[in-house]
């Protein structure tokens, strides 16, 4: 299947900017809130009961799984509720493809766009808890370049399920049966070393659990060669996932 | 907002050969005809579900032609779709203007996708706003716009990339007729400059007064081409008789709407 983006892809890009400029300082609000009250009721409160984990305090060692969680669920509302209103019920889509923007360009807009929305907010969260002193190393500089291929995948992953499923009610199953469950599951709150080793090998699977991983890691300093696997996952499963969403979109959208 | 047409003016501007659209298994355009010229505006005129929508999709590019040649501008759809849509200008039946963005903002954003930027977008984008009357809204929110000013601002955004084709899929549905007057005006001027339109109806009114030439379809059949009052005098004749159960005559000038009647048995609008 060939994909057909242009730079026209800047423009598309550029138009869900003006609009996410339009109120950025509620938007951004909104998503801070969030990571701050988990660190302030699992952080501070639990925290106080509970002992380090692998030598760090509770809080210090949540904080990072925030900024990872949070950027990731930004997207994924992006790209599912976010993408589905453009094209089901504003016909966003259908008026830029009358344009020389082709649909592959529109699709790679809400890719690119749903990515920046990770960057964006692990940054965000990163400035946070830089802030209250829970950033060890200087290697979390590396935070958005890492949370834009996180970012990217969840994107993708978001748009294949929108693709897929493309009603409006479908988004909450989603969120509890997909999203939900990686929250928990995927080392945000604790180790999985705990766990049954069924449970270890299925958050191998989990795309949140490599990327977490990778921003624990440089968070705290923590860097070595097993973050290189976590890091070859995530590329390899951008690089094999990638012409889905254009394949299902353009399944839905040309009739 | 003059455009001459970039191949000698001699080419038809659209070109159809046995042009078919099939939605699975549904024969929505089937097996159509029709040649459009450089400067003249062409009416594609019908009852719901004739296919008229399915026929305009497939000229700029949003629907997948399913068999039959389709040129547009001189070049295939199939191949030169991104060049053909360059320069074009789309009206689609649905408003799909975007809602997030203010009147001035869509016009300037729509700019974009076609790399027009800067002040050259401003100063088109003004221009059109005057031209359609709409200059005093361009800070407002779309949501706060009538029927008729969405409509307009719609036309308005077709026109950003100077378009040599212009394609209008039923303008003044739902408009009052104060509203649909203004709209026929403006697409009076459009093309006393030059622009070459396509235009979709219900409304045989619409068809006569804007229409060089049109074909009335019917279940994605052509049933005849030509021009409105020629069509209306060799189809239906100059006077109607129409007889009611009251045994009452009325005695009407001939319309459009009387040749669709003859040539179907059916009426245009439900
Ligand atoms: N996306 C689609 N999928 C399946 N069938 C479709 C689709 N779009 C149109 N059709 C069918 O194709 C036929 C022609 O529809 P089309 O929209 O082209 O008619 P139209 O002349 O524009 O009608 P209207 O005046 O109501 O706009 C109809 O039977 C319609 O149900
Ligand atoms: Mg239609």
């Amino acid at each position: 299947m060939k994909i057909n983006i242009s730079p026209l892809l800047w423009p598309v890009f550029r138009r869900h900017l003006i609009v996410f400029s339009r109120n950025w300082k509620v938007n951004v609000a909104f998503n801070f809130v969030e990571p701050l009250l988990y660190l302030t009721a699992l952080g501070v409160g639990l925290g106080a009961y509970v002992q380090p984990i692998e030598g760090i305090p509770y809080l210090k060692y949540l904080a990072p799984g925030l900024v990872a969680s949070s950027a990731v669920f930004a997207t994924a509302y992006e790209c599912t509720y976010g993408t589905f209103i453009r094209m089901e019920f504003q016909k966003t889509f259908q008026a830029m493809v009358a344009t020389p923007v082709s649909i592959d360009d529109v699709i790679a807009g809400e890719l690119l766009y749903g990515t920046f929305k990770s960057v964006l907010y692990s940054v965000v969260i990163l400035l946070v808890i830089f802030i209250l002193g829970l950033v060890e190393s200087s290697w979390a500089l590396l935070v958005p370049v890492v949370m834009a291929l996180g970012g990217l995948l969840f994107a993708i992953l978001s748009i294949i399920w929108t693709g897929l499923v493309p009603y409006i009610e479908s988004f909450n199953y989603f969120f509890s049966l997909f999203m939900t469950p990686l929250f928990l599951f995927s080392g945000v709150f604790f180790p999985l070393t705990g766990l049954h080793a069924i449970v270890q090998k299925a958050a191998w699977l989990s795309p949140l659990y490599h990327l977490v991983n990778l921003v624990r890691g440089i968070i705290l300093g923590q860097v070595g060669i097993h973050l290189v696997w976590d890091l070859v996952w995530v590329a390899a499963a951008v690089i094999v996932l990638f012409p889905l969403p254009f394949y299902l979109m353009r399944r839905l959208m040309i009739k | 907002m003059t455009r001459q047409m970039g191949v000698g003016g001699t080419l038809d501007v659209v070109a159809a050969e046995d042009l078919v659209k099939e939605y699975d298994g549904l024969q929505a355009v089937r097996g159509i005809n029709f040649r459009i010229k450089a400067r003249e505006c062409f009416g594609f005129l019908g009852p719901n579900g004739a296919g008229k929508t399915s026929t305009v999709k497939m000229i700029y590019g949003l629907s997948p032609v399913s068999a039959g040649k389709l040129t547009v501008l001189g070049m295939d759809v199939r191949t030169k779709i991104r060049d053909i849509k360059r320069r074009l200008g789309v009206v689609p039946q649905e408003n799909n203007l975007d809602p997030d963005l203010k009147v001035l903002q869509n016009l300037l954003v729509y700019a974009s996708f076609f790399n027009i930027s800067g002040s050259e977008a401003r100063n088109r984008a003004q221009e059109l706003l005057e031209f359609f009357g709409l200059a005093d809204k361009a800070k407002e929110r779309v949501e706060s716009l009538s029927g008729g000013m969405k409509r307009r601002l719609t036309i308005a955004r077709a026109l950003i990339n100077k378009p040599d084709l212009l394609i209008l899929d039923e303008p003044t549905t739902g408009l009052d007729p104060q509203a649909r007057h203004m709209v026929w005006q403006r697409l009076r001027q459009l093309k006393e400059q030059g622009v070459t339109l396509i235009l979709t109806t219900h409304y045989m009114e619409e068809a006569s007064q804007l229409c060089d030439r049109l074909v009335i379809m019917d279940r994605g059949e052509i049933l005849v081409e030509g021009n409105p009052h020629q069509l209306v005098s060799e189809q239906a004749g100059e006077e109607i008789v129409e007889t009611s159960s009251s045994e009452e005559m009325i005695v009407h000038p001939a319309t459009l709407e009387d040749v669709f009647l003859k040539l179907t048995g059916r009426k245009l609008q439900d």
